[in-house]
């Protein structure tokens, strides 16, 4: 057996405890650093996967996280978590769930149709290459001077093509694929999510401000 | 909140100059070495937080405001959209204008450096400024707290 | 169902617990702790797909070591890059919707002096 499974397979069994204890734990201070030992499993099954730069982001944003949430929940005192029941039925929430996670685990891992399903663990889209033919538009021959064998999916298209300047490409002249593909190729999306950040960050401050709030003073249910 | 000990003023004296310059390295270097601008933002802030919670409210409220982090995140913000903008002189938004250079340099990559650079402090006023909010603005009877933990 | 499947299933499977967490629980702590186990999940299922084992030698990072003309190599045994990009997007905006989602936490703590959901209702407010 392959030991980057082996080794991937126990961080998730970890990491599924770890999120069980969290959600289930009485105490809100376990809770809390329980998600964070599931947070820090992340971030080692991001290093074991070859993802860097995830792994060195999500241990940062984790701490973040975790010093913001243990000083929430010891500098307010929450006596009634101890009593509180479920919204629902656990067994019937549990069951319903499961029922859903089955079908839409086993219409992806076990469907027939070859562009559907979800392909094993280790042997991506990117292990495959094709014909310059095939992957030409319909109706169209492949270009001049093109490859008899090109890849198929689109980051193994990056990989082969991103970096410097052929066929087509200029390339972004990035050593990191992932940032070149994060602030050049898709910088789209990139201003999108800092847009994101930047309304959260508003969020954050229209909710927690003082300023203005004593003009309704005068009602008190108001604040 | 009136900062932690001593102890731990000391300490943060020492360290928060070398968490901040980390994070710098890692926003400068990214588009080579892992990182890039949102791991370093991320890390620009926890170090200022550090400081702030080691020397505690009256500090965050001279020095480290969330007057200065929201400054910064606007500015961090309207630099990325500069250099989306100036891709317009290329032809179209977000075009890569300057020279792509030799793979593995320091200047090389074009744009993406600095991209790097604005969404670093973008990402990192952003979430300091947050972290200040969700720390600092305490109002009176917020939450019965036990005096414990008041650093 | 092979071996190769369970990665992914145990993904899944804390993707559930995440979900049973915001669904279930009435406590806004457990809640928020749900909604950032549901993220990781997310995060984690992304990033496998894009794992490989390459035709020959050991699968590395797709960052480029030691100058353009070793790129043929790395292209051969490089994990995926392109669902890193998007996860690395996605953990930014988890941290700044989860500090939103702290936020009003804070808040109607600070209204009702409790972080249970069902005592609010009853309070009326």
């Amino acid at each position: 057996m392959d030991p980057v499974l082996l080794l991937l397979l126990v961080l998730l069994g970890f990491m599924l405890a770890g999120s069980l204890i969290a959600v289930e734990t009485r105490d809100l201070l376990s809770s809390v650093i329980c998600v964070g030992a599931v947070g820090f499993g992340t971030s080692l099954v991001f290093l074991l996967l070859g993802a860097p730069d995830l792994a060195l982001t999500q241990v940062v944003v984790e701490i973040l996280v975790l010093v913001v949430l243990v000083r929430v929940v010891i500098t307010r005192r929450d006596e009634t978590h101890a009593t509180s029941r479920a919204t629902l039925p656990v067994g019937l929430v549990l069951l319903a769930l499961g029922v859903m996670a089955a079908i839409v685990f086993g219409t992806l891992a076990t469907g027939e149709d070859e562009g559907l399903t979800m392909r094993p663990f280790g042997d991506p889209l990117l292990n495959e290459q094709a014909e310059a033919s095939v992957m030409a538009p319909a109706g169209e021959k492949a270009p001049e001077g093109a490859p008899a064998r090109m890849p198929k999916s689109a980051g193994g298209a990056f990989l082969a093509h991103g970096l410097s300047e052929s066929q087509g490409s200029r390339g972004t002249g990035a050593a990191n694929y992932v940032m070149g593909i994060l602030l050049d190729y898709r910088a789209y999306d990139t201003l999108g999510e800092a847009t994101v950040v930047f309304v959260a960050v508003l969020g954050v401050y229209a909710v927690l401000r003082k300023v203005g709030r004593s003009r309704h003073a005068g009602n008190e249910s108001d604040r | 909140m009136q900062g932690m000990s001593p102890i731990v003023k000391n300490m943060t004296r020492l360290v928060a100059g070398f968490i901040v310059l980390f994070g710098v390295y890692i926003v400068l270097y990214g588009h080579m070495t892992p990182g890039g601008g949102f791991a370093g933002g991320v890390i620009l802030a926890g170090g200022l937080a550090l400081v702030v919670l080691a020397f505690g409210e009256e500090f965050a409220r001279k020095a480290l405001t969330h007057e200065a982090a929201k400054t910064a995140d606007s500015i961090g913000a309207m630099l990325f959209l500069l250099i989306a903008l100036l891709g317009y002189a290329g032809g179209v938004f977000f075009t890569n204008l300057l020279p792509v250079g030799e793979v593995g340099k320091l200047f090389s990559a074009g744009i993406i450096a600095p991209c790097n650079i604005a969404i670093g402090i973008k990402v990192g006023a952003g979430l300091f400024g947050v972290f200040v909010a969700l720390a600092v603005f305490r109002r009176a009877g917020a939450g019965s707290s036990t005096g414990m933990i008041e650093g | 169902m092979t071996l190769a499947m369970a990665p992914y299933m145990l993904a899944f499977l804390i993707f559930v617990v995440g979900l049973y967490a915001i669904v279930a629980k009435r406590n806004l702590i457990k809640v928020i702790v749900g909604l950032l186990i549901l993220d990781y999940a997310a995060n984690l299922l992304l990033v496998l797909v894009g794992y490989r084992t390459p035709a020959e030698g050991a699968p590395v990072a797709p960052i480029l070591v030691g100058g353009a003309e070793k790129a043929a190599d790395l292209a051969a045994s490089a994990v995926d890059p392109l669902p890193q990009a998007l996860v690395l997007t996605s953990i930014v905006i988890g941290l700044s919707v989860t500090a939103l989602v702290v936020a009003l936490a804070i808040r109607l703590h600070e209204k009702y002096g409790t972080f249970d959901t069902g005592l609010m209702r009853n309070l009326k407010g």
